[in-house]
């Protein structure tokens, strides 16, 4: 009988004989991950300016410009309101601004489909620095030209963020497609 | 990447219709959020409970990352002092700076003393901490400065309490959930804290600016008395803060008062104690209208229920 070469018999998400991906990781690791990615400001201590870029926005905005069509476009509701638990925002600010950006993303999509990394770098740059400014608008604080500047970093470090954030999502996608499951 | 040809509609009215019900769900959930931050800006404790349910779950982590951050701190200090002079100076430093901390305090005390003595000779007694736990986390992304705590509602923790570390005030607690409660940081721009020159009665109110910062407004307006290096403590006023506790040192004069730079930065501080408020009356009466006072006749008394 012929054989397979061994290099055949498997590709980036594992054996292909007799292996089949997982359903309920397929679906849940997105939200996993971004959830995670919300609460983990939580545990730094910052007490004289944000330190962070929003962590949970940015996996947010990955997950929806790298794999599109993955997230529904109503998901900035339940992710939001999760992101506004834990963030230090006024309840509603995250479900508003997240939703906001799934229907933007979407617009952008359905006028310019082809697009390269470099111009989806730009795009997350953009939705992130309006998400910070607009965040500090609503999160029910005086604002005082001192807080813009400490605004700065935080976009600076955002939008150099987002370049690794990409490479992490794309790691966490093979993971979340891999053939984990075993079939007979 | 082009999205995948499924999300194109085309001619079937069923994809049409799942295309279109997407927009419309998310523009009724953007709604929602508009309304939800309107109301939660409107009143900012109406979603504590929910808030409180998530910290308290998070808690558990939080302890573990504060020990972690503690020790870390300390191999770092060490690994410091070894790269700056061989020698331990930099556990030496902070003692000292602490120790500079506590003779400003002490002037401000000898200072208190002296006025309450002339007063009525009034007997203070040691101020037993509520409780002593560590900070947790904080709210790293936000623009907002709040902090949180391992203790709450079953600990005694209520609000309005006081939270300082031994070096000076931190803040003061904003929410209480079951096991954990939430603190407004005094760099927070909400937060507003009287406070006197340690050295005499020259009396201010320092505002969290948001960077770090606080902005020193002197009461009584004129030659602005300040000098940099000014060590500014709790007067007291307001009820909540008992007076003497070192608050921040003025670094920047301003002509209605100053910058100043807070003593105990919340994330080198290892342990906080919250402390209770110092006169509940005062808050108490400060919270009741002036006419519901007149109407009812009295004045403490009805504060003080």
């Amino acid at each position: 009988m012929e054989r397979f070469a061994n290099s055949a018999r498997s590709d980036r998400y594992g054996s292909r004989i007799n292996r089949d991906r997982s359903p309920w990781r397929a679906v849940s690791v997105p939200y996993i991950t971004i959830m995670l990615a919300s609460m983990l400001p939580f545990l730094v201590m910052a007490d004289v300016m944000p330190v962070l870029p929003p962590l949970g926005y940015l996996m947010f905005l990955g997950w929806r410009i790298m794999r599109p069509g993955l997230l529904p476009i109503w998901v900035g509701v339940p992710l939001g309101a999760f992101d506004d638990l834990f963030s230090g925002q006024p309840f509603g600010s995250a479900i508003l601004l997240w939703s906001l950006t799934m229907i933007v993303i979407e617009l952008i999509e359905s006028r310019f489909p082809w697009r390269g990394f470099i111009q989806d770098w730009f795009t997350a740059s953009l939705g992130v620095v309006a998400y910070i400014l607009v965040a500090m608008t609503v999160s029910g604080s005086s604002l005082t030209p001192a807080m813009i500047v400490t605004a700065v970093p935080q976009m600076a470090l955002a939008i150099l963020l987002y370049p690794i954030f990409a490479k992490v999502i794309s790691r966490i996608d093979r993971f979340r497609l891999a053939r984990a499951r075993r079939i007979g | 990447m082009a999205p995948p040809s499924s999300r194109r509609s085309g001619f079937s009215k069923k994809a049409q219709y799942s295309v279109f019900t997407g927009y419309l769900l998310a523009t009724l959930g953007a709604l929602i959020g508009l309304v939800l931050l309107a109301f939660s800006l409107w009143q900012p404790a109406a979603f504590a409970p929910l808030r409180g349910a998530a910290q308290d779950a998070v808690s558990p982590v939080g302890e573990a990352t504060a020990t972690v951050r503690s020790g870390s701190g300390g191999v770092f200090d060490t690994i410091a002092a070894y790269w700056n002079a061989g020698s331990q100076n930099a556990a030496l430093r902070e003692e000292v700076e602490i120790a500079r901390i506590r003779l400003a305090e002490a002037e401000a005390v000898v200072a208190e003393n002296e006025r309450l003595k002339s007063l009525l000779a009034l007997a203070e007694g040691e101020v037993q901490p509520v409780a002593t736990t560590r900070l947790i986390g904080s709210s790293a992304t936000s623009s907002r400065r709040f902090a949180y705590l391992g203790v709450g509602r079953v600990d005694g923790v209520e609000v309005g309490m006081p939270v300082r570390s031994a070096r000076g005030v931190v803040g003061r607690v904003l929410e209480v959930a079951r096991s954990s409660s939430r603190v407004l940081l005094l760099t927070d721009t909400e937060s507003v804290l009287p406070v006197r020159r340690a050295s005499d009665d020259t009396v201010a109110f320092a505002e969290g600016r948001g960077d770090g910062f606080l902005r020193v407004r002197l009461i009584n307006l004129g030659l602005n008395p300040l000098k940099e290096g000014d060590v500014l403590v709790t007067s007291g006023a307001g009820g909540y803060y008992r007076p003497g506790v070192a608050v921040a040192i003025l670094t920047e004069l301003t002509p209605d008062g100053g910058i100043a730079r807070l003593m105990a930065n919340p994330s080198a501080t290892d342990f906080v104690s919250v402390e209770p408020i110092y006169e509940a009356v005062a808050v108490n009466a400060s919270q009741v209208p002036v006419e519901q006072r007149i109407d009812t006749g009295t004045t403490a008394e009805a504060g003080g229920n």
